[in-house]
């Protein structure tokens, strides 16, 4: 496999992971514009457990879980401020989250700052893809379960919920944490695959990003993180090779433009999302005609 | 005598200044079907409303099977036998039938191994078999995997009432369900309503569709403008004078309206 392709799965695993961190709390109707908050914590705290020079020396396998387990609390201790907002409230207070753990870590001296961290070992595709799947299986099986039903209720008419004994504040801290959970883990692993980190590779855009992942994939089922990341990974690269192998060099310079231009198209096209229920019952086969036999 | 499921007793509610439940007092026994009548605005689902803890009550006793549900939050109330329908249809329009039924039984649902079950994963799962069973039985085998927002609205207003019954309540609240209905529709659910009814669940439900009442319920309450106007039977509830006020209008206003065609 050549380096190029490797580095662009490495690319799609990570976003991959980041997207189901906030694809969780989404599906219960929570818009989450902080997916740089839990990348940046658990990209440290992984970083400082591994690091050999400034850090603990912990081996990856000890020190990816617990960054993760760590964020994974930050998350759920500030769920409870944040959960009390709802929506274009709770963007900006994640928003707003995501900004103070980056002007925190950036005058952090004992993990080098605006400087940036040395990650000691480094993780290739055999650990990343590994993760990833267990991490999209993980969101598919919480999806099919009655929590995830109940995530989805609180989505879809969250006062008839409650009505049918959904306690819809301890459903969303936990989709809440669980996707912060998720986030640390992509920030613990992205260290580990590029040996490097710096506050400055997560600032606002890679939030919106991240977001977006979900918005144009799709919150309905658990395939959106996954076709929307895909998206995004691949789209701006595919143009690229387009641009190449047609010598079209302004669709090569412009690819970001014809690919701002994809994402208005879609959010017309297809609000909901890419991927959804009846999208998926149409691919499936079939289904349509029910309604004309029951109708009679 | 029969026992009474639900009794309330001098509700009030205002909304600032506006009294839109004064002082109601009425009971409702066990196995009844009772409905609950009055003009637009008379304060019928806002009865409902503060039974089911979308609003707090200003004063009096709400009593369902001898529990004061003053002091219970809206998601528990479910646990003591009460479950509703909505006036504007509020199903789960992201979820497929099946789920939306399987919602119905979130509070049986008590164990870690209930909440953390792969129902949609593995099919063949009590919880399912019985969601469709209850749809088979209400005639809707055909719709399981479908999203509920594509179906009709009569098949949704159905779906609605074997949600609520799901939960298994003692007492079923319906907020207008025939409402929208056409005939054949509204005597499918009258037929399901009294298959309910027989099955020993206690129906109260706020209905304008009076043949409906007639058909279907025993007992009758009339409000008006946040006052119990009359209770009896669907019979007598056309001889009083009172509803008929409430429906047609006052005889002063009819004065009113003669003195205007003599000028």
């Amino acid at each position: 496999m050549s380096s190029y392709l490797t580095g662009i799965i490495a690319i799609y695993c990570l976003n991959v992971i980041v997207a189901y961190s906030v694809f969780l709390p989404a599906t219960s109707g929570q818009l989450n514009l902080g997916a740089a908050a839990f990348m940046i914590i658990g990209a440290y705290t992984g970083a400082y457990l591994n690091s050999a020079d400034d850090g603990l020396n912990w081996a990856m396998i000890y020190s990816v879980p617990v960054a993760a387990v760590v964020t994974g609390i930050i998350g759920f201790l500030i769920s409870f401020p944040i959960l009390r907002t709802r929506g274009v409230y709770m963007i900006l207070a994640t928003f707003a989250f995501a900004e103070v753990v980056a002007g925190i870590v950036l005058n952090l001296e004992v993990v080098g700052g605006a400087a940036g961290f040395p990650v000691s070992s480094h993780a290739e595709l055999e650990v990343l893809l590994p993760v990833t799947i267990g991490v999209v299986l993980f969101g598919f099986y919480l999806m099919s379960t009655r929590l995830g039903l109940a995530m989805r209720s609180i989505h879809d008419d969250e006062n008839v919920a409650v009505l049918f004994g959904v306690n819809s504040r301890t459903v969303r801290v936990i989709a809440f944490t669980i996707g912060a959970m998720i986030g640390g883990l992509a920030g613990a692993l992205y260290g580990h695959q590029y040996d490097y980190i710096e506050v400055q590779n997560w600032g606002i855009l890679f939030s919106i990003y991240v977001l977006l992942y979900v918005l144009i994939g799709g919150t309905q089922t658990p395939w959106g993180p996954l076709i929307g990341a895909l998206f995004f990974t691949a789209i701006p690269e595919l143009l690229r090779l387009f641009a190449d192998s047609t010598g079209w060099t302004l669709i090569g310079d412009a690819r970001f433009a014809v690919f701002g231009a994809l994402i208005v198209l879609m959010m017309v096209v297809r609000p909901e999302g890419l991927i959804t229920r009846t999208f998926l019952e149409l691919l499936s086969g079939g289904r349509r005609s029910t309604i004309n036999e029951a109708v009679k | 005598m029969s026992d009474t499921v639900l009794r309330i007793k001098d509700l009030q509610k205002s909304f600032g200044g506006l009294a839109v439940i004064n002082n109601v007092s009425f009971d409702v026994e066990e196995g009844s079907r009772t409905a609950l009548i009055g003009p637009n605005g008379a304060g019928k689902t806002t009865i409902f409303n503060l039974l089911s803890g979308i609003y707090e009550i200003d004063h009096g006793e709400m009593i369902l099977n001898g529990v004061e549900l003053k002091n219970i939050p809206a998601r528990d109330r479910i646990n003591y036998g009460m479950s509703r329908s909505f006036q504007n249809i509020r199903l789960m329009p992201h979820l497929s039938t099946v789920e939306n039924v399987m919602l119905g039984q979130n509070h049986l649902a008590g164990s870690f191994k209930d909440i953390l079950y792969p129902l949609g994963l593995i099919k063949k799962n009590r919880w399912a078999e019985a969601a469709e069973q209850a749809l088979i039985e209400v005639g809707l085998e055909t719709y399981p995997g479908q999203v509920v927002a594509d179906l009709p609205y009569g098949i949704q207003k159905r779906i609605e009432v074997v949600r609520a019954l799901m939960s298994e309540p003692k007492l079923l609240l319906l907020d207008e369900p025939a409402a929208g209905l056409n005939p054949a529709e509204t005597t499918e659910l009258k037929k399901l309503l009294e298959k309910v009814s027989a099955q020993g669940v206690t129906l109260l439900l706020v209905e304008h569709d009076m043949q409906f009442v007639r058909d279907l319920c025993g007992h009758v309450v009339v409000l008006n403008f946040g006052e119990k106007i009359f209770e009896g039977t669907p019979e007598e509830v056309h001889k009083d004078p009172q509803v008929l006020e409430a429906y047609l209008g006052t005889s002063e206003a009819g004065k009113t309206e003669e003195l205007n065609h003599a000028s």
